[in-house]
């Protein structure tokens, strides 16, 4: 057996044994020629998947009883973005993996004042009726103790009423019924994209609150499950339709698959497990990235000689044996 | 600067202290043009694995074309037009190429150990380029503007918030993660891809595990 230094002293050297032509320039130019026809090829057999984009207008069209109920919950509190904690606000403390707390360290970067900025602001910018635009003054001029208590006691109803309002129990809900259906109203009408998006200014490129509201509600989740979209159904690799999508996720995409996380009623790594798989990511790819580094993980392909069919020719033309 | 005579033109070894000099000697020591454009390799480099590097070179000059014609064209062209649909798609298959092809080059460079002998930096400028990759990727995916690009807004944040990340690098916010895909990604991509590319001719090609010659003791 060799020392080890001499070994690494040789690997390291420039190359004095036989060399054979070899047209790099050439083969770039092959390699450019011949992938830039596979392209071509598959974009025309295979083109792309594009499914429309999804709007606050259908989702008031084609299932206004749910968006109803989501605005209620917007209101209210209830919904997922009012109590999601940081970027957007302090209703929670956010995701830990054990003593760190990232995401309540990190802060409110990007506030979200969910029930003026998803409900309260977009209506105000919007042509109202007599009746909803007293039924706004109503809501404005009340104590936010008041306000949530008729949003509370309407989103009770509601959720009793399997998510129907036109079935909720009668009560005193304030001005909250005749908002949420305001609301419905202008997101039917196509306004509420643009109002969320730019909140009655001129430039915004950020949809962070669309897609917020989005999310509380149903369409949107219900879309994704259709399209096989779902994250404990490898949804992070999945492509809408029948095309690849980030398949070089599946590294990351696993650990959603299996125990303990994918529970996420489980403490604590179930409920944290966003926090917690993005540490075990982190960790397998410094692993990788350092690997010529780490004993015993740069050995493996010694010990597994794929290299032997790699170099198969010059081994057997050198007739150089496999060493321990 | 004072003019002066020919004869103090004239390279003394006061000179090759100049920093234009030092850097010039150190790339003419480090990688001579006849170590950049090769025109023979060691009898081992003869395998298909080989090709899977300038295969994924290929494959990025695909994306950098159809890419540039998009983003000139705009996202609202590609949901449109049939034309549009199609550099969509020779930007979706260049990447799904690309992806293929690098991680069969990470693998096979994987079992052939080709960090070995000093190419360490060769191995981490890949990795680096093979994350950088992944960040382009998913950012690509985000600015389709269609219904896989909100799904997948609403389902990343809450990584990224997890952790904190999300305090500074926001799915949701579309202006934001389109310059990060266009501009900044690209360029660190193809920054990073030259320096692996010279290190590799600067190294030459890693000699076969076990290669090192039998000497009788
Ligand atoms: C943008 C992505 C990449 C490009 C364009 C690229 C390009 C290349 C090219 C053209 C070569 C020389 C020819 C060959 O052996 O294939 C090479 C060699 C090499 N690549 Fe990459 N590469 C990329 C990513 C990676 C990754 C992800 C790794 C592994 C982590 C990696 C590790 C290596 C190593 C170790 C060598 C030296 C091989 C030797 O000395 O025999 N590369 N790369």
């Amino acid at each position: 057996m060799k020392s080890q230094t001499a070994k690494q002293a040789f690997d390291a050297a420039p190359w004095t044994g036989r060399v054979r032509k070899y047209d790099i320039v050439k083969e770039a130019t092959i390699a450019v020629v011949i992938v830039s026809m596979l392209v071509v090829l598959l974009s025309l057999i295979f083109s792309s998947p594009d499914d429309k984009q999804l709007t606050f207008r259908d989702w008031a069209k084609t299932n206004p009883t749910n968006f109803y109920a989501t605005t209620v919950q917007e209101l209210a509190g209830t919904s997922e973005s009012a109590g999601y904690g940081p970027p957007y606000n302090n209703a929670s403390a956010g995701l830990n993996v054990g003593p760190l707390w990232l995401q309540k360290w990190a802060g409110v970067t990007h506030p979200v004042d969910v029930p003026n900025d998803l409900v309260i602001t977009p209506l105000t910018l919007s042509v109202l009726s007599a009746r909803e635009a007293s039924a706004l003054a109503t809501w404005k001029a009340a104590t936010p103790d008041q306000q949530t208590t008729w949003a509370t006691a309407y989103d009770t109803a509601i959720g009793d009423a399997d998510g129907n309002y036109t079935a909720a129990a009668p009560g005193d809900y304030g001005p909250v019924p005749v908002l949420a259906n305001a609301l419905t109203n202008v997101a039917a009408q196509g306004s509420l994209d643009a109002l969320l998006l730019a909140g009655g200014n001129f430039y915004s490129t950020d949809n962070t609150k669309q897609i917020l509201f989005f999310g509380d509600g149903a369409y949107l989740d219900d879309a994704a499950t259709a399209a096989n979209l779902q994250g404990n159904t490898w949804g992070m690799m999945n492509e809408t339709g029948r095309y690849p999508g980030q398949a070089w996720l599946w590294l990351y995409s696993i650990w959603y698959q299996i125990p303990p996380f994918i529970n996420e009623e489980s403490a604590p790594f179930g409920s944290n497990a966003d926090a917690y798989i993005m540490f075990v990511v982190l960790g397998l790819t410094a692993g990788l990235m350092f690997a010529p580094l780490i004993p015993g993980l740069r050995s493996i392909p010694r010990v597994i000689p794929l290299h032997r069919k790699i170099w198969k020719s010059y081994y057997s033309e050198e007739n150089i044996k496999r060493r321990k | 600067m004072t003019t002066q005579n020919l004869e103090s033109e004239t390279p003394t070894p006061e000179d090759s202290k100049m920093w234009t000099a030092r850097l010039r000697n150190a790339w003419q020591r480090n990688l001579p043009i006849d170590k950049l454009l090769p025109d023979t390799q060691p009898a081992y480099v003869a395998s298909w694995i080989y090709v899977f590097g300038v295969l994924t070179i290929a494959a990025f000059v695909d994306i950098l074309i159809s890419g540039l014609i998009l983003a000139f064209a705009g996202p609202a062209w590609y949901h449109t037009s049939s034309l549009g649909l199609f550099v969509n798609s020779l930007h979706f298959w260049g990447v799904q190429l690309f992806f293929v092809f690098m991680v069969v080059h990470l693998w096979g460079k994987f079992w052939m150990a080709a960090w070995r002998g000093r190419r360490t930096a060769t191995w981490i400028t890949g990795m680096v380029a093979f994350l950088a990759s992944i960040g382009t990727a998913f950012t690509g995916y985000l600015i389709q503007t269609n219904f896989d690009a909100q799904w997948i807004a609403f389902e990343a944040k809450d990584g990224f918030n997890a952790v904190g990340i999300g305090a500074f690098f926001t799915p949701t916010n579309i202006g934001q993660i389109m310059l990060i895909h266009v501009a900044l990604l690209p360029l660190v991509l193809g920054v990073i891809t030259v320096m692996h590319v010279l290190l590799v001719r600067k190294h030459g090609v890693v000699p076969p595990i076990d290669a090192l010659p039998e000497i009788e003791a």
